[in-house]
């Protein structure tokens, strides 16, 4: 007995040692990267985790030398646009698909599934080709129109499930009192599905924070720049010279976006696990 | 068959809405007749030239006069403007189909004596049964243009020459060339070579960066929730944040920090009086630097899922083990392992095509470097889609992409349709009416 409790008190330090460990590693380039952006210099080689003196030149330098605010506002709106639209496109297409039996629904959510596999840039010559004949090459309206598109499958087959999930006895009661199907789809349907929805929104306002493909093949002109595209440039060149700004406005796109993913994440789970205990 | 069902088919195959007309619908048969009138001005000469133009791709080349530049055919436009005309012929043709069923259908209604609807119950009817159609219309325009054209454009390049130098419109004309870049692929050693070496190393990736994550996230989520363990709130929240954080961002610091030169990962080890390690100039070292960053990247997704599955394991099960006498291992492989395997096989597949897709973790942190000289237009660490990104945006090696994206994609979708077909809301589809 008393040789498994010491066993068991050194089982326990190395698995302290191990969290700990792990805690410094998953930390370490996030404090890295917070404390460059405070460092005087410009360059990579001169940066080091406890600068010699903190500066905030650089959080200045994104407004003076580069159209960060400019980056900023560009990307909130089309990450606000994004979302709108594909909110309304999913849930009208999750809403069809689940609440009705016609010819061609099979059909329907198996394309979507096959579609879905596609990989974004199969499409993508195509994609431009397109674009540049409808004359939205290079304006924001496109990459929304494409973003939003984009979402489509994926999406309705995560609220279709939803709607699915929500006995059908709700949706013709109200039919039988006399609600249009207009009115059962707002009055009802809509507010029992607010979490997934909410989930849909908040991961298609995000896409456009993290995307660069998309972006750098839809957008040309230096004005109509996303903060991806702005801040891949500053460091994609060899010498690293514009380091340090990079740093500082890597800061200030990840402390919305990381505030924003927590809450996603927490549906993410909650879904999962509600799947789970369906089984 | 009756009379009037057979004349009115009939009638409706001459011409739309005629049929209609027959059954004294006369709006409908007006509203039929109109739509295919249009059909025939406005769209049948650009279909017959847009189909024509899909054929030929064109045959006269931009040509140089005084100096003065003569635009000629625009190959790939002209292959783009065949596939939507098609498409709208194929729409056209549905609607036909649809007048000829209703003509027939109303005129053996009446064949039986019953009279046919009028135009109010028509349109009644129409609401009732085409509110679903009505709701998926913008999705379904969206699908078409965005994906559906743009996909069967990318499979019929495969059968063309579209590349540079030669054949890069609107300089020059693309023809059709059949199946011969499919056997270049397997005959020319350069590109057979780079096409082995690079899907090699995509699946090694996609294995190695899902298990790699996966097991980590599946110990630290069995670790943080073991009894005896204090802070787990704490714990959770720390591991969470490489996850959190934006990963094009921590994968461009990643990218620093691991630089050879002046990153910090090297200025530690030097200091430490370990020789510096080539992180992202040599092919192994580069690979294994692709998982690293992977794994700090992935492991907390597989880590929060999991502990969601854990804490959901009935308490019941692990006393009852107790009292067997089990051990703390045979509690972990007997009860736990298999719980979690079950409730996040799915993620795990999905988790593999993800990876198999990752081109952003590819693209931002090596560029598919170090470059290979066996290979073509690829680096030792370039996955089949950065690939196939270096051969359409820099190199403009249409053709050969559109080839390796159709393998791709063939891989792709099975894996995941035999993923979607297993799980639970395929298979319990028709049970929800």
């Amino acid at each position: 007995m008393k040789l498994s409790t010491l066993r068991g008190k050194i089982v326990r330090f190395l698995i302290y040692i191990l969290l700990a460990c792990a805690t410094v590693t998953s930390i370490y380039p996030i404090l890295w990267i917070v404390m460059s952006s405070f460092n005087p210099g410009s360059a990579l080689y001169s940066t080091t985790l406890l600068p010699e003196r903190f500066t905030l030149d650089h959080y200045s330098e994104l407004f003076i030398k580069k159209d960060f605010g400019l980056w900023y506002l560009n990307t909130l709106k089309i990450a606000f646009f994004t979302m709108l639209l594909a909110l309304v496109l999913v849930i009208i297409t999750a809403y069809a698909l689940s609440q009705f039996r016609f010819k061609g629904r099979r059909i329907s959510l198996m394309a979507m599934l096959i579609l879905q596999a596609f990989p974004s840039f199969m499409t993508m010559i195509a994609v431009y080709l397109l674009l540049l004949q409808l004359g939205i090459l290079d304006t924001h309206l496109g990459l929304i129109l494409v973003y939003a598109g984009g979402a489509i499958p994926g999406g309705a087959w995560l609220v279709k499930g939803y709607f699915d999930g929500i006995p059908r006895s709700i949706p013709e009661a109200a039919k039988i009192d006399g609600a249009s199907n207009a009115t059962i789809f707002i009055k009802v349907m809509m507010p029992m599905s607010t979490p997934i929805l909410t989930f849909v929104a908040l991961s298609n306002f995000i896409a456009p924070w993290m995307d660069f493909i998309l972006a750098r093949l839809v957008l040309r002109s230096a004005a109509k720049k996303t903060l991806a595209i702005g801040l891949y440039e500053m460091v994609s060149s060899r010498m690293n010279t514009e380091f340090t700004m990079f740093a500082a406005g890597a800061v200030m796109v990840a402390v919305p976006i990381t505030i924003l993913f927590i809450i996603l994440q927490r549906f993410m789970i909650q879904g999962l696990a509600e799947g789970a205990s369906k089984t | 068959m009756g009379r009037h069902s057979k004349r009115a088919g009939m009638l409706s195959i001459l011409f739309m809405g005629l049929g209609q007309l027959y059954n004294r619908q006369t709006a409908k048969g007006i509203v039929l007749a109109a739509a295919e009138a249009v059909y025939i001005i406005a769209f049948l000469p650009y279909t017959i030239r847009s189909i024509k133009g899909l054929i030929t791709l064109g045959d006269t080349p931009q040509k140089m006069v005084n100096g003065k530049i003569i635009q000629g055919d625009h190959s790939i436009f002209m292959m783009v403007f065949g596939i939507v005309a098609i498409i709208v012929l194929l729409l056209f043709a549905v609607l036909y189909a649809l007048n000829i069923n209703d003509a027939f259908r109303v005129g053996k209604l009446r064949d039986e004596g019953k009279k046919p609807n009028s135009l109010k119950a028509s349109l009644k009817n129409l609401a009732e049964k085409g509110f679903p159609y009505l709701l998926l219309t913008p999705a379904g325009i969206f699908t078409l243009f965005l994906t559906v054209v743009p996909l069967i454009f990318g499979i019929l390049i495969a059968f063309t020459n579209y590349s540079s130098p030669n054949h890069l419109p609107p300089r020059s004309l693309v023809d059709w060339v059949g199946f011969e870049n499919f056997i270049n692929l397997f005959k020319i050693p350069s590109l057979g070579k780079t096409f082995a070496g690079v899907a090699g190393w995509t699946m090694v990736w996609a294995v190695l960066a899902t298990f790699s994550t996966f097991f980590v996230g599946l110990v630290f989520a069995v670790i943080i929730n073991a009894n005896k363990i204090v802070l787990k709130k704490f714990w959770r929240s720390i591991f969470i944040l490489p996850w959190a954080v934006p990963g094009f961002i921590s994968i461009l610091v990643m990218r620093n920090m691991f630089n050879g030169q002046f990153g910090p990962i090297n200025k530690y080890l030097t200091s430490i009086g370990i020789s510096a390690v080539p992180w992202l100039a040599e092919p192994f070292w580069a690979q294994v630097t692709c998982l690293l960053v992977n794994l700090w990247l992935g492991f907390p997704y597989y880590m929060a899922m999991m502990s969601g599955v854990l804490t959901g394991i009935p308490r019941d099960l692990y006393e009852a083990a107790s009292i067997e006498g089990a051990s703390s291992c045979q509690k972990f492989f007997k009860i736990t392992l298999p719980m979690v395997l079950f409730a996040t096989a799915p993620l795990v597949i999905n988790g593999f095509a993800y990876n198999f897709n990752n081109f952003t973790l590819i693209y931002l942190l090596t560029s598919g470097n170090p470059t290979s000289n066996e290979y073509f237009y690829a680096g030792h660490t370039d996955i089949l889609l950065s690939w196939l990104y270096k051969l359409t945006l820099e190199q403009n090696q249409f053709h050969m992409a559109a080839v390796v994206s159709i393998i791709v994609f063939i891989f792709v979708a099975s894996v995941s349709a035999i993923n979607y077909l297993r799980t639970k809301s395929f298979k319990e589809e028709d049970m929800v009416q």
